[in-house]
């Protein structure tokens, strides 16, 4: 397997939808490529580090306005 | 003897169906917990898709508007929050459209790009980097590195990655199909690999 070929098949590896006999031949390209091996280690801490962290918060203040908006809207909207 | 009655197992609904019927019959109570269930998650879609807090707010209202006023229009083939979710999307496409009149803004803009496809950067990150950068300035590293990808390409990364929608579900509150979700994902993960690296990368001759 190539770089280029394991790059094509990194999304299915990293959902766990990658076939077994391919995903015998990502792991050996793993153990061959140290490039490869840091590409994936570092993409899986990129995804992670931006699922832990709260990005965009919403503040508890501006959401209770949002949502005091929200449903004073809709209860005199009454749904369709 | 008597044949064991085989029972096939009930199909568990979603929470949710209850709520959106409650709400159909204008329970408001009903709705407003579906608001405060996914609110966060709908300002997070539209604050990464605008890059705009005052965009994203009006968004979450409108939004929610939007859904109560066609609760029957809600099929229940998917989940309430993908439905939501899509509703988010687009109105924070639309919205993106007004801020730059010049510009088309679509899913499609900018995805040709062919930074970040091949990675450049092999050095491995340090294990922690948290400690690092204090939370507040981690943040602004990531909010500064993710504001750069194209829409097209964030918005996929925020869907399936961040709000952890599956491949199926992010490709149907886009309008794309599975593959093109799928090749989206790919180049929005290493680009952003790429961009962090830049930050997160263990100085030279340190090993985990």
């Amino acid at each position: 397997m190539t770089c280029t070929e394991f790059l094509a098949k990194m999304t299915d590896y990293f959902d766990g939808t990658i076939a077994k006999e391919l995903e015998a031949e990502v792991r050996q390209h793993m153990c061959e490529c140290s490039h490869c091996e840091v590409v994936v280690n570092t993409t899986r801490q990129t995804i992670k580090i931006y699922r832990d962290t709260d990005v965009y918060e919403l503040s508890t203040d501006t959401r209770e306005r949002l949502i005091a908006n929200i449903m004073s809207k809709c209860r005199g909207k009454g749904c369709a | 003897m008597p044949t064991p009655t085989i029972q096939s197992p009930a199909v568990e609904e979603h929470p949710d169906v209850a709520l959106v019927a409650r709400a159909r019959e204008g329970d408001t109570a009903a709705f407003e917990q579906l608001v405060r269930q996914y609110d966060r998650q709908i300002f997070r879609v539209a604050q990464h898709i605008t890059q705009n807090r005052e965009d994203a707010e009006d968004i979450v209202q409108d939004v929610f508007l939007k859904a109560y006023e066609k609760l029957d229009q809600f099929q229940g083939n998917s989940k309430f929050s993908t439905w939501l979710v899509r509703i988010a999307v687009n109105e924070s496409l639309m919205r993106l459209r007004k801020r730059k009149t010049s510009r088309t803004v679509s899913m499609d803009e900018d995805v040709q790009t062919e930074e970040g496809a091949i990675p450049r950067d092999f050095a491995d990150w340090s294990p922690n980097p948290e400690q690092i950068y204090g939370q507040s300035e981690l943040g602004d590293i990531l909010r500064k590195t993710i504001q750069g990808l194209p829409p097209g390409f964030r918005t996929v990364f925020t869907l399936r990655d961040i709000e952890n929608l599956s491949t199926e579900e992010t490709a149907e509150a886009l309008g794309l199909s599975v593959p093109a979700v799928k090749s989206r994902l790919l180049r929005a993960r290493l680009q952003l690999r790429e961009r962090l690296s830049r930050y997160l990368k263990q100085p030279e001759g340190v090993k985990p």
